[in-house]
């Protein structure tokens, strides 16, 4: 009899999928996603929208706005860029040279991922402080960190540090020596080789880092209030603003700085996606 | 090889073929400026604030410092410090494998917008993520009145934080879990399976074994996080001392009231709790050397494994 067999041919035959699971996974996931991240997330756009846009302009061109988000995003751009040389610097060290302490050093560069912010910005306040261990000596010097721009730099710095780094090690360790060593016996000196071997195979990675860490440092809150002074125009964040609104129950107020953060972080993140992509089949291929 | 043999093979001085080798010898002077800049930098900017939180905190010697760790209040924060976690981390790690499963093993249509998706309290402000809940559940949020009617309070109450929490650690174990689980393939829960297994023995006993390590470092970050937050709980607390006060809104009230000891000594503990969370990741990144690039997006790394 001919049917059985053709029985099992047609389910062999059939894509079945031969884990379980996938429906029960993908719908809690989707639920789950769908009630803690995206309609929580809507809310904010969908408020705004009850602004109209004549009341939505108003409010985000608000001089006091305007200078929140130019502090914000002018200082997490200095820190990033803070954060995309020094951390080539410490990546390289720590990739390329042997030191006593080496691991333990290496572990270290997490810490910004791991201290809580508000600690980061009580700590950096005291050290920074006119009285400070490193305020005081640069008193005479003329400069003041702590309760001026310069110390929201200083917290952005610190929350940043480790993007740049981890992104880079990586690279650096894929990295052929046997190249660099080909260019220097072929006459390039030190300087030629990095600018012209080494820095165009880091850049991808270095503005990865360089876009997360500016990212990150444009929404925080935690440790840059101790540290900022919080002078309105002067040393005022946007998410400060957000949160003075709300504490004086202005939430339309509150609601139109967000969706301006958000649109502008999102644009970002699209930005870091569209560059890894770029990237990835410019050296994929290798 | 000596430099004099490879001259006297090529019939050239030797001098000159050391010439010739010299720029592979990295200039010693250069190497140390650069390990020692590294060090400064790092010194500066990490080792010293985490030193000020001790000195700070023990400034008044260690009986001052017990007794402000020990104070009422300090130990009502801690505790609600882990209540909040203690749900969060759960929570996440559930969704983390969920997720995980259904990404690494299975292909489906819109799987990067997905991942893209979970990835995006990540790209959003602390304390965004606090006045999200707040136009939902406050006062004139959607659900403001019916909560107000039947005496249910969400914000400025344990449930929001817990809420805000979960938010902004909702990534964590999911982005380490998926690339982890990608690695592994399906091919050992497909053999568990064909011998009969049923799903659920196939992945308690093949499936998490396999992804332990990774499991436990997703929950080791979502930990620290979730115990650290402070931008999204401070907006959704309403800091009622004892109540709604987590240990990083102490140390802000503390900080604020010119306490300074008694806020380096709550601040101390989460410091503490840093550097186990330090310690921790580094014993998992010795035993899974892949986990080290947690900094890393997750889409980045997982095609790096697949190219």
């Amino acid at each position: 009899m001919a049917t059985p067999i053709a029985a099992v041919e047609l389910k062999l035959h059939k894509p079945r999928r031969v884990l379980p699971g996938f429906g029960l996974t993908l719908g809690y996931t989707m639920v789950y996603l769908s009630l803690l991240v995206l309609i929580p997330l809507s809310s904010v756009f969908i408020r705004s929208l009850g602004l109209g846009w004549g009341h939505f302009w108003e409010i985000v061109t608000a001089p006091r706005v305007i200078a929140s988000l130019r502090l914000s995003f002018g200082a997490s751009l200095i820190a990033a860029l803070l954060n995309a040389i020094f951390g080539l610097v410490v990546g390289w060290v720590l990739v390329r040279y042997t030191f006593p302490f080496r691991r333990l050093i290496d572990a270290i560069v997490d810490l910004p991922f791991a201290l809580p912010t508000a600690v980061a910005g009580i700590a950096l306040t005291v050290l920074y402080a006119p009285n400070g261990w490193l305020g005081a000596g640069l008193m005479p010097l003329g400069i003041k960190v702590a309760y001026t721009p310069a110390g929201i730099v200083v917290a952005l710095t610190f929350i940043g540090l480790p993007f740049v780094v981890r992104t880079l090690q990586p690279v650096l360790e894929d990295l052929d020596k046997e190249v660099e060593q080909a260019a220097a016996t072929l006459g390039a000196s030190a300087a030629q080789g990095f600018a012209r071997v080494i820095l165009p195979a880091l850049w991808p990675a270095m503005l990865t880092g360089f876009a997360l860490a500016f990212a990150r440092a444009v929404g925080e809150y935690g440790s840059v209030i101790f540290i900022a002074g919080n002078m309105p125009m002067k040393s005022e964040i946007a998410p400060l603003l957000i949160v003075t609104k709300l504490e004086q129950y202005d939430y339309a107020g509150a609601t139109a700085i967000a969706v301006v953060m958000l649109v502008l972080s999102f644009a970002l993140m699209l930005g870091i996606n569209a560059l890894q992509n770029w990237t990835l089949s410019r050296h994929g291929g290798r | 090889m000596p430099s004099r043999v490879i001259a006297a093979s090529y019939n050239v001085s030797a001098t000159q073929v050391r010439k010739a080798h010299r720029p592979l010898r990295r200039p010693q002077l250069g190497r140390f400026l650069l390990i020692a800049l590294a060090l400064l930098f790092l010194g500066v900017f990490l080792v010293l604030p985490l030193l000020a939180v001790f000195v700070e905190a023990l400034a008044k010697g260690v009986r001052v410092y017990l007794t402000a760790i020990s104070d009422p209040m300090a130990w009502a924060a801690v505790k609600l410090t882990l209540l909040v976690a203690a749900t969060a981390v759960p929570l996440n790690l559930v969704f983390g494998v969920a997720a995980a499963w259904a990404i690494a093993k299975f292909e489906f249509r819109g799987k990067s917008i997905l991942i893209t998706l979970i990835d995006l309290p990540f790209a959003v402000s602390p304390v965004i993520a606090g006045l999200i809940f707040i136009l939902i559940f406050g006062t004139h949020g959607w659900f403001g009145g019916y909560l107000r009617d039947h005496h249910i309070r969400v914000v400025f109450a344990v449930p929001g934080i817990v809420l805000a929490t979960i938010f902004v650690t909702f990534p964590f174990i999911a982005r380490e879990l998926i690339p982890v689980m990608q690695a592994q393939g399906k091919d050992d829960e497909e053999t568990a399976l064909s011998l009969g297994a049923t799903g659920w023995q196939t992945f308690w006993r093949v499936t998490l074994p396999n992804i332990r390590w990774g499991l436990l470092y997703g929950v080791l970050l979502c930990n620290a996080r979730a115990k650290g937050e402070f931008g999204a709980v401070s907006v959704v607390s309403g800091h009622v001392r004892g109540l709604t006060n987590t240990m990083p809104l102490h140390v802000e009230i503390l900080y604020n009231e010119y306490n300074y000891t008694a806020a380096f000594a709550v601040a101390s503990l989460l410091a503490l709790l840093a550097l186990v969370t330090l310690a921790g990741k580094s014993i998992l990144e010795s035993r899974q050397p892949e986990l080290r690039h947690a900094a890393r997006p997750p889409r980045d790394r997982t095609r790096r494994e697949n190219a």
